[in-house]
């Protein structure tokens, strides 16, 4: 075949082919268009309506948002999400980091504590939950069985105490995972850094502080993002654990939207929750953007 | 602090093992962290007869319902976007909006999903699940592969094309193969994802036989079995059994698949 020939053919594959590619990402399109840009669309829509979920929907302009906005029950759904958001953060991040980096060497009892280790991150919230709802429960759990007052107390029927089992099960449930993404990021961190900072005569601590954080700069960026937009709607646990309880001391955002839907049957408001979630998750999404300079999901992703 | 928080970690694990061998009366009278003295399986004969094998079927049902669509639309989207590179805006803005869907909770629009269901007529169905799951799980998805699609040789698609091989062809038969680690892990990412979801669930359906595992769970606990612990751990062992298995057979496979795009 001449090469005239080939270069006809190659540019009629080529002209063919640009043709054909859009419609190869159709599929994709139209699946996460129906379910999830219609429905983005429409939680935006349905908070300036009224729907108990059996009669019609009405247009009801800002009656929702006036309803929802003048609810001192928003303000405290927002206070309790925030520290959810920064005492689960500000307790996994260092927890996240130390036991990533002792993940991260390579001897043969560490690899093995590994693989227990790692299992939290295979159940499911709802079984995480119910699991400690058992072993916390001030009659017939840890406590009693071990005949140790600490431990009877009513964890989760006083609102302080139901608070920091939230945080605590989240924190048994999540760090695991983080301190996966930390042991894959100590261990790109070139052993020649240490070899120098060795030669240099600087110590562990030393060089955790100068050379292992600041390495891990991206990781940290990464981890931190995941977790604060994952604790911004963190439902199953909640629920499951606490159902906001006791009172609304746990009543976070997503579950305050849940209860206004589902079992108020106010669907309008429960819209103005979830429109307010996707504001906070894109302001908090672009916010972390700018601290970390760059895209936090491009970022893990370059040179994969 | 690594150690501590190890056994802090471990102790629960052990406990619900343990405990689930135990039979009621014996959970009160012994020590909760002593292995029992006559193991019983009696708890895991109970959950068995309280349809969870139904409701295993329909986990399974709808982690491969949703995993097989989402990876292979995905997979599809990538190769179009990475192929493209750039030169067609319609790809180009179907990249930006699945980034977008990135940084959006998604969760938050579970309210016009639940309205979009019961008009499709789908309410209380299997199929209700799998249709936004499918949706959800496509912009990581499509994320990861086109990083990967990326890292196949230039060389290789363009001696597809001399060879007069369509893009459909090359697709599936250059890309897919090449990239087949990065397909496994986002279904592993995406299966472990619906396997364990609880919301979608809770909302779309309601009667019992089409509940999934993670709701049988609370479903089982909230009910008049609740107060038999060692059934109730048993139920919660049951559920994470098969993970488990997969867990022993392919661990490195798992957890690579666990930070599908967060971590390499």
């Amino acid at each position: 075949m001449s090469a005239i020939t080939a270069r006809r053919t190659s540019s009629a594959a080529a002209s063919r082919g640009g043709g054909v590619l859009p419609w190869l990402a159709l599929p994709a399109l139209v699946a996460f268009a129906v379910f999830a840009l219609i429905p983005l669309i429409g939680v935006l829509l349905l908070s300036f309506t009224s729907w108990d979920t059996l009669g019609e929907i009405q247009l009801t302009g800002l009656e929702s948002w006036r309803q929802v906005l003048t609810d001192p029950g928003l303000p405290h759904a927002l206070w309790v999400t925030f520290l959810i958001m920064l005492l689960s953060w500000g307790f996994q991040t260092p927890a996240s980091i130390l036991i990533g980096v002792f993940l991260a060497g390579h001897q043969r009892y560490r690899e093995l504590l590994a693989v227990l280790y790692f299992i939290p991150l295979l159940l499911s919230s709802a079984a995480i939950a119910i699991t400690f709802k058992a072993l916390l429960d001030p009659n017939f759990g840890l406590g009693a069985g071990l005949g140790i007052d600490f431990l009877t107390q009513d964890w989760l029927g006083e609102p302080g105490l139901a608070f920091g089992v939230v945080i605590f099960v989240v924190s048994w449930q999540f760090i695991p995972f983080h301190s996966l993404l930390y042991q894959g990021g100590v261990r790109q961190i070139p052993r020649s850094l240490y070899e120098a900072a060795e030669l240099d005569g600087a110590g562990r601590v030393r060089m955790f502080f100068s050379i292992t954080l600041p390495q891990l700069k991206y990781t940290i960026i990464t981890s931190s993002t995941l977790m604060l937009v994952g604790s911004l709607t963190f439902f199953d646990l909640i629920f499951v654990l606490t159902e906001g309880g006791p009172g609304d001391a746990t009543r976070a955002l997503a579950l305050d939207m849940y209860k206004r839907g589902f079992q108020a049957n106010l669907m309008g408001a429960a819209c103005v929750i979830g429109v307010i979630l996707v504001l906070v998750g894109l302001a908090l999404a672009l916010l972390l953007r700018r601290i970390g300079g760059r895209d936090p999901y491009a970022s893990q992703l370059e040179g994969v | 602090m690594s150690w501590l928080w190890l056994a802090v970690v471990l102790i629960p694990i052990y406990w619900i093992v343990i405990t689930s061998l135990k039979t009621q009366s014996n959970y009160y009278l012994t020590n909760p962290f002593a292995p029992p003295a006559d193991p019983t399986l009696d708890n895991y004969r109970l959950v068995i007869e309280m349809d969870f094998p139904l409701y295993f079927l329909n986990s399974l049902i709808v982690a491969i319902g949703t995993v097989i669509p989402s990876v292979l639309f995905s997979f599809m989207a990538a190769y179009a976007i990475v192929r493209s590179s750039g030169a067609n805006r319609f790809l180009r803005g179907i990249n930006s909006l699945f980034l977008m869907g990135l940084a959006i909770p998604l969760q938050a629009t579970v309210i016009p999903v639940y309205l979009l269901i019961i008009k499709m007529q789908l309410y209380d169905s299997l199929t209700a699940l799998i249709l936004p799951s499918i949706a959800f799980a496509i912009p990581l998805s499509v994320l990861v592969l086109s990083n990967f699609i990326r890292d196949v040789p230039k060389e290789l698609f363009e001696s597809m094309r001399l060879d007069g091989a369509s893009e459909w062809k090359t697709l599936w038969g250059l890309a897919f193969p090449l990239t087949r680690p990065a397909v496994v892990t986002v279904s592993i990412y995406n299966a472990l994802q619906v396997w364990n979801g609880f919301l979608l669930p809770l909302i779309l359906t309601q009667s019992p036989d089409k509940r999934t595992l993670p709701l049988a769970l609370a479903a089982f606990q909230g009910g008049p079995y609740g107060v038999n612990v060692p059934a109730v751990l048993a139920s919660v062992v049951l559920t994470i059994l098969p993970i488990l298995i997969l867990y022993t057979v392919g661990r490195r496979q798992l957890l690579s698949g666990l930070t599908a795009g967060f971590s390499k």
